[in-house]
């Protein structure tokens, strides 16, 4: 005990810079990843169909596959779409050395290369779970504005997005604490986050039971405290409806 | 004011309307009945255009739905639907269920569409009821408050998709009430309905369909006490 206050007290400040770091990193890649979640879903579930005046076609008429694929094909959505089976097809771990040793072998910036490759990973759940929201309001709520004479726009923007967001607002507090458990391993890009921070009072003092322990619990505090947050906020939400 | 020539509509593969003809005249109430799965819903959501017939004509008022010339959303103004869910807005109270196409579409302004939807909603009986979030209304409330949000875009056309086949049988009368009163202020309605005895009385012609064509179509007192044709009587003497 005596050793463990010890051993705190001499290398608290690594591990509050640790925390910053862990904290800072899953602030921004979570901002970044929520803007791009939002983008990527709005594509899936944009209705662009560049090739749409095949319909009028013989071969669209006579059923031929292709050219009634074609007449539908979306190019946004396909493209959202390959971006997100890619992110969540491959690690994280590898996304993130990619992006530290290959894509931006040249730059300096650890934290920026983290937040950036965590941002582009978080924004393909993300778009998900937004899409996710989206379609889980009844089917019938479309179909009401429509049928009041409101475009799909006005209906989306008046009817279903407000009741998506309460779908999505707790899958999202969700998706940050989860990052800010997954952002654990930025110390192999050599950011000194809370764990790197942890390692290092490790090797310094030939103790590990006390930083590894204390980095446990710290993470803990946290997920258990935004946890319960959310929890009440989830309370709050189905309150009102 | 409506008149389908020949309506065929396909989900893939299968042909759920077979060939619809029929007209509607302005203030009549149309009646639609028959067992499930015959196509009612989809002949009905064909009409506003829910459903996009494969192949066939529909015409409000000279004017044919499914020409891309011709604007859908202005021709669903002046189309109110009501369903079987009734599809309220559970994120607006009553009243704000009511003023949102309104305001939206029309350019009414937030005054002038409350003062109206207060006016419809103590026309089906909810004056009390305005700032109330749906989820605290019975299944009745909801569905004359769905009447109530159709009729605010001042349609010309109701339609009705078995308006009280969700609801306890409690709470049929109230609906149907209302419906009725609609009815006798010369709305033109569409009614796909189970209630045999609301199609009798409020009905001005009723529309037997059968397997994805109207099978029998006649006034209320041929279909139900002098039918000809063998499936429809075999479908009343279930039903009644
Ligand atoms: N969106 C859809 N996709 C595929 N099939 C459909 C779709 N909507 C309806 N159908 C099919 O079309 C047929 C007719 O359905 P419809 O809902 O029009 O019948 P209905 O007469 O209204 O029946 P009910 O009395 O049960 O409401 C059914 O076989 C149904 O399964
Ligand atoms: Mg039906």
């Amino acid at each position: 005990m005596e050793r463990a206050a010890e051993i705190l007290s001499q290398y608290y400040p690594y591990l509050l810079n640790g925390l910053k770091i862990t904290v800072l990193v899953t602030l921004v890649s979570g901002a970044l990843g929520t803007a791009i979640g939002l983008v990527l879903a709005l594509m899936r579930l944009s209705r662009v169909t560049p090739f749409k005046f095949l319909v009028n076609t013989h071969l669209y008429k006579r059923n031929n596959k292709f050219i009634v694929g074609l007449a539908h094909f979306n190019p946004l959505s396909f493209i959202a779409r390959i971006y997100i089976e890619v992110i969540r097809g491959t690690p994280t771990m590898v996304q993130l050395v990619i992006f530290a040793f290959i894509i931006f072998v040249n730059s300096d910036s650890r934290f920026m290369i983290a937040s950036v490759a965590f941002g582009i990973n978080s924004g393909a759940y993300v778009a998900e779970l937004i899409r996710a929201g989206i379609q889980a309001v009844d089917k019938g709520q479309m179909e009401a504005g429509r049928s009041l004479g409101l475009s799909y726009g006005m209906t989306m923007r008046y009817v279903i997005i407000p009741q998506a967001v309460k779908n999505i607002l707790p899958a999202l507090a969700n998706e940050f604490i989860v990052l800010l458990k997954e952002t654990s391993i930025v110390g192999v890009i050599g950011l000194d986050d809370l764990v790197r921070a942890g390692n290092i009072i490790r090797s310094r003092t030939y103790d590990a039971y006390v930083p590894l322990l204390t980095v446990a619990a710290i993470y803990l505090c946290m997920t258990l405290t935004l946890s319960n947050l959310l929890a009440r906020f989830e309370r709050r939400l189905r309150k009102s409806d | 004011m409506i008149r389908v020539e020949n309506l065929h509509k396909y989900f893939g593969e299968l042909e759920v309307l077979r060939g619809i003809n029929t007209n509607v005249k302005k203030g009549e109430v149309v009646c639609v009945i028959g067992p499930s799965g015959s196509g009612k819903s989809t002949f009905l959501r064909c009409l506003n255009l829910l459903e996009m017939p494969t192949k066939g004509e529909i015409y409000i008022e000279g004017l044919s739905i499914t020409d891309p010339k011709n604007d859908v959303n202005k021709l669903r103004q002046r189309m109110g639907m009501v369903f079987q869910q009734f599809n309220l807005f559970p994120h607006m109270t009553a009243v704000e269920n009511l003023t949102l196409a309104p305001i939206k579409l029309k350019g009414l302004s937030d005054r002038e569409a409350r003062e109206k939807a207060v006016g419809l909603l103590e026309k089906v009986g909810l004056s009390d009821k305005a700032d109330v979030y749906p989820a605290q209304l019975s299944g009745g409330q909801k569905q004359r408050v769905a009447i109530a949000r159709a009729l605010a875009m001042d349609p010309d056309i109701m339609l009705f998709d078995e308006p009280t086949s969700a609801l306890d049988p409690e709470m049929v009368g109230e609906v149907l009430e209302v419906m009725k009163q609609l009815a006798q202020e010369g709305m033109t309605m569409v009614v796909v309905t189970h209630e045999m005895g609301f199609a009798r009385e409020v009905g001005d012609r009723i529309l037997f369909m059968d397997e994805g064509i109207i099978a029998e179509e006649g006034t209320p007192d041929v279909i139900f006490n002098n039918a000809q044709n063998d499936r429809t009587k075999a479908f009343l003497s279930k039903v009644l």
